[in-house]
């Protein structure tokens, strides 16, 4: 009796699901379109949905000119040093807070939850004259200083590795193992998910950011990718077609590492929501 | 040299393995927060960049002085209105397509999650600028749609009066699919059987929306809601890149203000100040939250 009812429910909302597909993606469909159009057809009026004679000269015009591969290569290395500093720092914290007894422990631990309504924003003022003076303004290591040890990372490792089984570490322990090599042979290995959902999760942070590479790095040389398109559409905001292909050139790596590594980043977004 | 070593002695591989960490965290966290703090309460600008002799401590001077400032409490304002007006917005078509995604028997799921999570994934300064083609106000998509829907175009982005909603609308497309997974792995929690006792007692989709699945989501929900409305407080990227704070500084937000007031015009001191108000703004917040309830964010 109920089925008729049922499949008309699911038309609708299938077809919800369509639309709403269509328009979250549609922005970023246009954007990888419209960075093949020459650039008569980018400006035409009114707007194309797809290029009828497409052209690499954007991504030609960007590279040659507009030294779109120095700010790849920026992007790379800063998001790259930002994941390896961020799981040294906290793949190694959340494990002793999971599973090393240390004095303290509880209390710092507590501390460190206490410590997360500060915004980072707040910070930046004077971390920006801390960095004056240690000489690390407009440099890499200047950007990824942020992202080396968080709170986030920790409680993520920290949470994970609970569930390691304390017979396994305590067997390692009396055939004479140090915590060292318990730490490189046994724990590491056990810890690959997490590494990887931290991973991922710091390399999208740090190539996404903006505020803070905006503040450090003040010669355009060292600008990484969201730096280099907010000014270079604040300069070209004509070429549309360039300023297209340079947000793909954008984007299109966070896409294609998330398609990748989706089941990882998806445990990490709900770990960091849902109550620990 | 022996004082040092027995130390070392004490210390357990515990402390050895936090340690790292702990002096990152404290050396750029712990003490720029501080820093803030003390700043807030003296003069320091470019000159005192220069050379700490010029600084001067001027106790709540900055406080009061931001209170004084008209452009701080339209800032204010303006992130409010972000904030109150957009996050429920985002809110309500997270849960929206939260619920379209765990109907049952529907087809083709991995895919359209995926397309409804993309924008956030994207780079957010890259699908800012997407935007300001797209609200274009003779060239935009969005004005083309409004034509073929039968209303006249906006200029979207020049009108003060249509700067916020544009961001609001861009923030709400970019955001969305995030509390969308959080919430629908909520709504995967709900029993099955819940749904069908309260069908047998003759309840309509309304009636169980009402009665068992937002009783269901109730906690994750308010946990978004908080999360959200915090996130929306540090709006920034999208003013700078898309209006530049304004028409008519329709658009400056707090950390917009703050970042000019800090970074361009070198007032660090008064800057910090404006930190710490939204600093209160979220601490007064996270009081909100219900308790026993961890959240990392």
């Amino acid at each position: 009796m109920t089925m008729p009812r049922l499949t008309v429910e699911k038309v609708l909302v299938t077809a919800l699901l369509v639309v709403a597909s269509l328009a979250a993606s549609f922005p970023l469909l246009w954007m990888v379109s419209m960075s093949f159009m020459p650039e008569a057809e980018a400006n035409a009026f009114p707007a194309r949905l797809f290029p009828h004679d497409p052209t690499l000269a954007n991504y030609a015009e960007l590279f040659a000119h507009q030294r779109m591969g120095r700010f790849l290569v920026n992007s790379l290395l800063v998001s790259s040093l930002a994941t390896c500093l961020s799981l040294i720092f906290n793949v190694t914290a959340g494990y002793a807070f999971a599973k090393l007894e240390f004095r303290g422990r509880q209390k710092l631990f507590q501390f460190l939850l206490a410590l997360v309504v500060i915004p980072g924003q707040l910070t930046m003022l004077p971390l920006f004259f801390q960095l004056k003076t240690l000489g690390l303004l407009n440099s890499y290591g200047g950007v990824v200083v942020p992202f080396m040890a968080s709170l986030f990372g920790i409680f993520l490792v920290r949470q994970y590795a609970l569930s390691l089984p304390d017979e396994m570490l305590q067997a390692a322990r009396v055939d004479g193992a140090s915590e060292w090599q318990i730490f490189r042979r046994i724990v590491l290995p056990n810890l690959s998910p997490i590494i990887v959902t931290l991973g991922v999760f710091t390399f999208l942070m740090a190539w996404n950011d903006f505020l803070w590479p905006l503040i450090v790095l003040s010669d355009d040389h060292n600008y990484t990718l969201p730096l280099a398109i907010a000014s270079l559409s604040q300069e070209h905001i004509q070429d549309s077609g360039m300023v297209m292909a340079c947000a793909t050139v954008t984007i299109a790596p966070v896409i294609l590492l998330f398609l990748a590594l989706q089941r990882h980043y998806v445990r990490g977004l709900l770990a960091g929501s849902v109550k620990g | 040299m022996t004082a040092i070593r027995s130390l070392l002695r004490d210390l357990a591989p515990g402390h050895v393995f936090v340690l790292p960490a702990m002096l990152v965290l404290a050396l750029f966290f712990l003490v720029p927060v501080f820093g803030a703090l003390a700043m807030s309460f003296t003069d320091f600008d470019i000159y005192a960049m220069a050379d700490l002799k010029n600084l001067r401590f001027i106790g709540l001077d900055n406080y009061i002085n931001l209170l004084h400032t008209p452009l701080f409490w339209k800032a204010f304002g303006n992130t409010c209105y972000f904030a109150l007006v957009g996050a429920p917005l985002s809110i309500i078509v997270s849960l929206g397509m939260a619920m379209a995604l765990n109907v049952p028997g529907v087809g083709l799921k991995p895919v359209f999650r995926t397309a409804l999570f993309a924008p956030y994934v994207a780079t957010l300064v890259a699908a800012a600028v997407i935007w300001r083609y797209m609200l274009d106000a003779q060239y935009g998509w969005l004005n083309q749609f409004l034509l073929v829907i039968g209303l006249r175009p906006i200029d979207w982005l020049g009108n003060p009066h249509f700067s916020m909603p544009a961001i609001i609308l861009f923030s709400v497309w970019k955001n969305f699919g995030y509390n969308m997974l959080i919430l629908l792995a909520a709504l995967q929690r709900i029993p099955d059987d819940l749904y069908e006792a309260a069908r047998v007692d003759g309840a309509g989709p309304w009636e169980r929306f009402i009665h068992v699945t937002l009783p269901g989501v109730a906690p994750s929900l308010w946990m978004v809601a908080l999360l959200t409305v915090a996130g929306y407080f540090q709006l920034f990227a999208e003013p700078y890149v898309m209006t530049q704070g304004g028409p008519a500084q329709s658009t400056v937000s707090l950390l917009y203000f703050m970042y000019q007031d800090g970074f361009k015009w070198w007032n660090l001191g008064h800057a910090s100040a404006t930190a710490f108000i939204l600093f209160a703004v979220l601490i007064g917040l996270s009081f909100l939250r219900p308790k026993g309830e961890e959240v990392f964010a």
